[in-house]
């Protein structure tokens, strides 16, 4: 398979859209969640979209099939919560290497079937790697600003299960996404790195953080460029933003990436913004007319979509993209 | 690309901070070191953590650009603190968006504090002490974590205390952490040990010379590193002497900065200014740094116990601090030197029966000199602002001591004070570099000023000036608006029989016309007062009782025969009609004349235009004849007579400039659009954008010239509709102003005047090269019509360059009107923030808006007065009463 830095290349790549809002058309009820095997599990179940890799592995084949024909040329691993942080809730912790690990396999069958239809447009796989639902550098108790609900150590042997796991499953690259926590993300890192030297391997790492606010900062209070330094110790495929806010909001932030990274730049925004019943209306056009710009200003190497998005919006994306040259890369060695 | 490829040292808090070779000195905070402050250490143990956090809040208030962390010490649990002190530290933005620097001998201390830290740190220190094998653990570690590190100068044989073993474990540590682990050498800082001389022992004479040397070597042949150090070692051996200490350090510092070191650990308050360390001493501090004698020691020693012993006996320090405490306040204010100021306030407040006497005594005296050195030009402007900065130190300080006696003693009325003066800039102009400048000349000069600010309304100043019972009012403003503000003022106060002197001052004001529209609006004294300088004399004849009288009857006399005269020489101009100016407009030959179209038509956003790209551009002679200094930059910096003043006020313009800089104090931002256009109706211009069309009116030159030269108007350049051919046409708005008035406010707090006038000068020029940087980009890229240009600073202030960038309210086009159809056009106040006040002003102050002709044949040229005629046809054109068009064109009026 050709080699997806060389790829890059030669054009814009295009990521999947949003899993959750695909399963959302499935309208799955409790019972669909647990499946025959989850039936007697002692805790609720419905939501917790990454168990569905094992209930109902068809219904996600299928979505992974449907940003293919899109046009797709990465897609991302149902695993998104797939830690033993995040799993607490449901009580599934001890499930977290299975789920990952069938993730995995689900969506490199189908890129290897899509693979083998067209050689000349290879099919990636990225396993999802989520920020978990906890935050390294601040205290979810305003009282208490010095207290954490989750450390480091916590967070770098989660990650390090989840990562093992994705890779065990046929996982082409890793993203480490939805950043809202910079420090969540270098734990994340932290235990990639580890992986990587015990296996004597070199996965493609992509990073993707989140501004949740006009004022330009992620969560934990770093801008754009802030952001970019605390991670750059690691020889990433490609940096970028995802989710929050909507396409044209993050204009200034992937012009700071691309002005200060040699790394490719990469964007997943949300379909606009919710609206008041959390939905996401932005059209497949409307989207693609806001991605133009970030074509037309030569801003990115890789795009896709976050909440909201279908996969009649990567495809409005992958046919804009392709009559684009991707931003400039330095070298990348 | 450079800034992608370049390797610099890159930390980041919640902002970033990059290094570059640019960079000045990176002050590393060091008081929230448990070995360094016994403050910081006795918080730490009594867990008093609230208050352990002020001390970091302060240092980066105070400019720490990294803060270093330091808990190793044998009463606490190094590394529960090092924690709990962090995990408190992230949660405070504002100290937080600086990198930190973890500091511990102990590797597990900074493990954990490496794993609480989202940004990059810098880890401080690892060294080869302990062998390769955990040094090499320990820096892939340090890099799995995203830090940089700093590297001691140590090895297993110890620590390096010789220029050659500074050398050796420097690039064995180099060879190791870049080759063997792959540490970016761009992340490596090496800390080459400052140690103690003038210990009296032979073999440390070169201590600080062998630092500075090996300093040097590191930076030339170890590419990318950075050098760093503890500087208050080196002044180790004369511990209880301050004076020479920080003489020492200072002195240091300079030649080690000078050698590469880019980083330290300073105590902002243990550093003498190199230029202010008296000239004796910085001799035997520089003969022992650098090892320039052998005696040089001993040379140190002799002359620092004449400053201990001197220290002892006075509780003061250097020499001229014993002197009579008059001699000291004086000396104080003459030289600008706030530090003392408080103390010496004190003990001349103990000698006094009634606080306010220091002002009217000490003070005075002092501030008295200050005005006889700069009336007989041994003084200039900046340094009387830096001595104000230190009056109103004193007399803040005095302030609650005197309303105290007040509160005791409320039958006795304060009569300080030479007199009450209003100052104001007038309603819709927003520019008060020149007032302020003149409100702290007065002050200086025991005036007591009523500063109403900028866009002052009429009624404010006029109830302002009862209520305080004022003794003059002063009005000031920079747009030509601001004119017809000033002779309403002068109309009012007439009406309401003011009786106080009305002073005129800034950049579009004139005795010319004070003398014609303002002085016979009101039968009291009207003076146009522009420098500073003079302002103290006029205010002085003014109020003086013996002569007031006799001062303000030749005032009105010598205006009245200016008057005269002026009326009868504008008379014998002539003017062409408007039609006839037409008929001689400036002719391009449209079907061979160059008309390129822009490369990127329609309206573009600069948000955040980064300021370093600005300084290169700036043009500095108006920045000193800001500050009353005449001559061109750079030669006004080796003028005889203010050369020296020059200097050292383009050294605190730098230093400001360079922290404006890092630190993002200022905002760049700006609006610009390239659109078809045509000349219509022989001088408008007729631009198409988003299928509308906005017109833009120009003014044409009616004075009547010697046959062949052309009646200028902007619309000449651009090609007629009637040619059929498509011509293009720009214009922008730039500001480099947000920020100012924040900063500003925040000098003024501090009572100082000296920065908060800086700033502004500053922004006003910042403003100024964005514009020029910004005419470049059309020119080159934008526009793209001189795609070769390559022209210096020097040429481009010469305006070398093809195609005009007239700006509205300057001599092409003093018609402030138009810039309501750019803010219409562009969305300015939409897009980036820039407001137009009802004057027409920019707000922010530090702005710059106009227009972008491409022409070849385009230039600048002056209007002059136009006729009534043109007015007419200007108000029917632009569809106003006549009477508006005739309010906002008065300036340039040649009738009446």
């Amino acid at each position: 398979m050709k080699d997806i830095n060389q790829i890059l290349q030669d054009r814009v790549l295009i990521l999947d859209g949003a899993m959750g809002t695909m399963l959302q058309r499935y309208k799955f009820t409790e019972e669909d969640f647990r499946g025959e095997r989850f039936k007697e599990w002692s805790h609720p179940l419905q939501g917790n979209n990454d168990l569905l890799s094992l209930t109902q592995p068809e219904a996600i084949a299928i979505i992974h099939s449907k940003f293919f024909e899109a046009g797709a040329d990465i897609i991302e691993t149902n695993t998104f919560s797939s830690t033993t942080i995040a799993m607490a809730d449901y009580h599934m912790e001890d499930l977290v290497y299975e789920l990952n690990y069938e993730s995995a396999k689900i969506a490199k069958k189908v890129a290897d079937e899509f693979t083998a239809r067209n050689p000349e447009k290879p099919r990636f796989v990225a396993g999802s790697i989520g920020p978990t639902n906890k935050t390294a550098s601040m205290s979810p108790d305003v009282n208490d600003p010095g207290f954490r609900a989750v450390s480091f150590d916590e967070l770098r042997i989660a990650y390090k299960l989840q990562v093992e796991a994705l890779l065990d499953g046929g996982s082409d690259l890793l993203l480490v996404e939805t950043i809202f926590d910079t420090l969540n993300a270098k734990a994340a890192l932290f235990a990639i790195e580890e992986v990587k030297e015990e296996r004597n391997l070199d996965v493609p790492i992509m990073v993707s953080g989140t501004i949740t606010d006009a004022s330009g900062r992620t969560l934990s209070g770093q801008t754009a460029e802030a952001f970019l330094i605390s991670i750059s110790h690691i020889p990433v495929l490609s940096v970028g933003f995802n989710c929050a806010l909507g396409a044209n909001q993050l204009v200034p932030h992937l012009e700071v990436l691309s002005a200060k990274t040699e790394r490719a730049v990469s964007a997943h925004p949300n379909a606009g913004l919710p609206n008041a019943f959390g939905e996401y209306d932005e059209t497949p056009e409307q989207m693609a007319s806001q991605i133009k710009e970030y074509l037309d200003k030569g801003l990115v190497n890789i795009v896709g979509g976050c909440c909201g998005t279908t996969p009649e919006h990567i495809k409005a994306m992958s046919d804009l993209a392709k009559d684009y040259k991707p931003r400039n890369l330095v070298s990348l060695a | 690309m450079s800034e992608i490829t370049s390797k610099y040292l890159k930390l980041s808090g919640l902002e970033p901070l990059v290094v570059t070779p640019e960079s000045n000195f990176i002050n590393v905070g060091e008081r929230t070191n448990v070995a360094g402050s016994k403050k910081f250490l006795r918080l730490i143990k009594e867990e008093n953590f609230e208050e352990a956090l002020e001390i970091a809040r302060h240092q980066v208030e105070g400019g720490a650009q990294i803060i270093d962390i330091n808990m190793d010490d044998g009463l606490i649990d190094g590394k529960e603190a090092m924690v709990k002190f962090l995990n408190l530290v992230i949660a405070e933005p504002d100290i937080a968006r600086v990198p930190i620097m973890i500091d511990s001998s102990k590797w597990e201390i900074i493990e954990a504090g490496l794993q609480v830290v989202q940004g990059k740190c810098v880890v401080n220190s690892i060294s080869l002490k302990e062998g390769e094998e955990q040094f090499v653990q320990q820096a892939k570690l340090i890099k799995r974590y995203g830090a940089a590190v700093i590297v001691m100068a140590f090895d297993e044989e110890g620590q390096a205390d010789t220029y050659e073993r500074r050398l050796e474990i420097a690039e064995r540590s180099y060879n190791v952490l870049v080759d063997k682990v792959g540490f970016p050498a761009e992340d490596i800082i090496f800390d080459l040990n400052v140690f103690p001389v003038a210990t009296g022992m032979d073999e440390h004479k070169r201590n600080a010379l062998d630092f500075i040397e090996a300093t040097q070597w590191v930076r030339k042949n170890l590419p990318h590193c950075s050098v760093s150090g503890g500087v208050s070692n080196v002044s180790f051996s004369f511990r209880g002497n301050n004076p020479v200490r920080e003489a020492m350090h200072s002195v240091f510092l300079y030649h080690a900065i000078q050698a590469g070191m880019n980083m330290g650990i300073v105590n902002p308050t243990m550093l003498e200014i190199y230029d202010d360390i008296p000239k004796d001493l910085l001799k035997y501090v520089e003969d022992v740094i650098l090892n320039r004698r052998d005696d040089a020691t001993e040379r140190l020693l002799d002359f620092a116990e004449s400053v201990v012993g001197k220290a002892k006996e006075n509780k003061v320090d250097l020499s001229w601090r014993e002197e009579p405490i008059q001699n000291r306040i004086t000396r104080a204010l003459v030289k600008g030197i706030d530090k003392y100021i408080t103390e010496d306030v004190e003990e001349a407040r103990l000698s006094v029966d009634k606080p306010i006497e220091v002002i009217e005594g000490h003070l005075m005296t002092g501030m008295n000199i200050v005005g006889d050195l700069f009336g007989s030009g041994k003084m200039f402007l900046p340094q009387v602002v830096k001595s104000a900065r230190v009056m109103k130190k004193a007399v803040a300080y005095l302030l609650p001591f005197i309303e105290e006696e007040k509160l005791k003693n409320p039958q006795a009325n304060d009569a300080r004070g030479a007199g009450k003066i209003l100052m104001a800039t007038v309603k819709g102009d927003v520019h008060d570099i020149g007032k302020n400048i003149v409100s702290v000349v007065l002050a200086c000069n025991n005036y007591e000023i009523v500063d109403l600010g900028v866009m002052v309304p009429p009624e404010k100043i006029i109830n302002k000036a009862k209520e305080e019972k004022v003794d003059i009012i002063g009005l000031s403003g920079l747009i030509t608006p601001s004119l017809d503000e000033m002779v309403f003022l002068a109309k009012e106060m007439e009406r309401q029989n003011f009786r106080v002197p009305l002073l005129i001052g800034g950049a579009t004001t004139s005795k010319a016309h004070t003398a014609v529209k303002i002085d016979p609006q009101y039968q009291n004294a009207v003076v146009h007062v522009n420098d500073a300088s003079r302002a103290v004399t006029v205010v002085g004849d003014l109020l003086k009782k013996e002569s007031s009288d006799r001062y303000k009857k030749s005032i009105k006399l010598d205006y009245e025969t200016f008057r005269d005269k002026f009326l009868k020489r504008s008379r014998q101009k002539e003017y062409r009609s408007i039609e006839a100016a037409r008929d001689n407009k400036f002719q391009i030959s449209w079907k061979t004349s160059e008309i390129k179209k822009p490369k990127s038509l329609g309206i573009q956003v600069i948000e955040d235009l980064e300021l370093q790209k600005l300084e290169e551009f700036i043009d500095w002679t108006p920045f000193f004849r800001s500050w009353e200094l005449h001559g061109k930059y750079p030669q006004i910096l080796n003028d005889t007579i203010v050369g020296s003043q020059a200097t050292e006020l383009f050294e605190d313009a730098r230093t400001m400039l360079k922290k404006v800089i890092g630190k993002k104090k200022l905002r760049a931002k700006a609006v610009f659009g390239l659109f078809p256009a045509n000349a219509i109706n022989e001088d408008d211009i007729e631009v198409q954008f988003k299928k509308e069309t906005h017109i833009f009116r120009t003014l044409r030159q009616q004075l009547k010239k010697r046959d062949g030269v052309p009646n200028f108007a902007l619309a000449d350049f651009i090609a007629p509709k009637t040619t059929g051919i498509q011509d293009y046409f720009g214009c922008f708005c730039v500001s480099t102003g947000f920020g100012t008035a924040e900063l500003a406010s925040e000098y003024e707090k501090n009572h100082d005047d000296y920065n908060s006038i800086m700033i502004k000068a500053l922004a006003d020029r910042l403003a100024e090269a964005f514009a020029e940087y910004l005419h470049k980009q059309i020119r080159t890229a934008h526009w793209g019509y001189d795609s070769s240009e390559n022209l210096s600073n020097e040429e481009l202030i010469k305006e070398s360059y093809k195609g005009i960038r007239p700006a509205p309210g300057y001599p092409a086009c003093p018609d402030h009107l138009e810039k309501v159809t750019i803010w219409e056009l562009l969305g300015v106040k939409e897009k980036i923030g820039v407001e137009l006040t009802e004057g027409l002003a920019m707000w922010p102050a530090a702005s710059v808006s106009g227009y972008y002709y491409a022409n070849p044949e385009a230039r600048y040229f002056g209007l002059g007065k136009i006729k009534e005629d043109q007015v007419q046809d200007y108000a029917k054109r632009k569809g106003i009463p006549l009477e508006e068009a005739k309010k906002w064109l008065a300036p340039i009026l040649a009738d009446s």
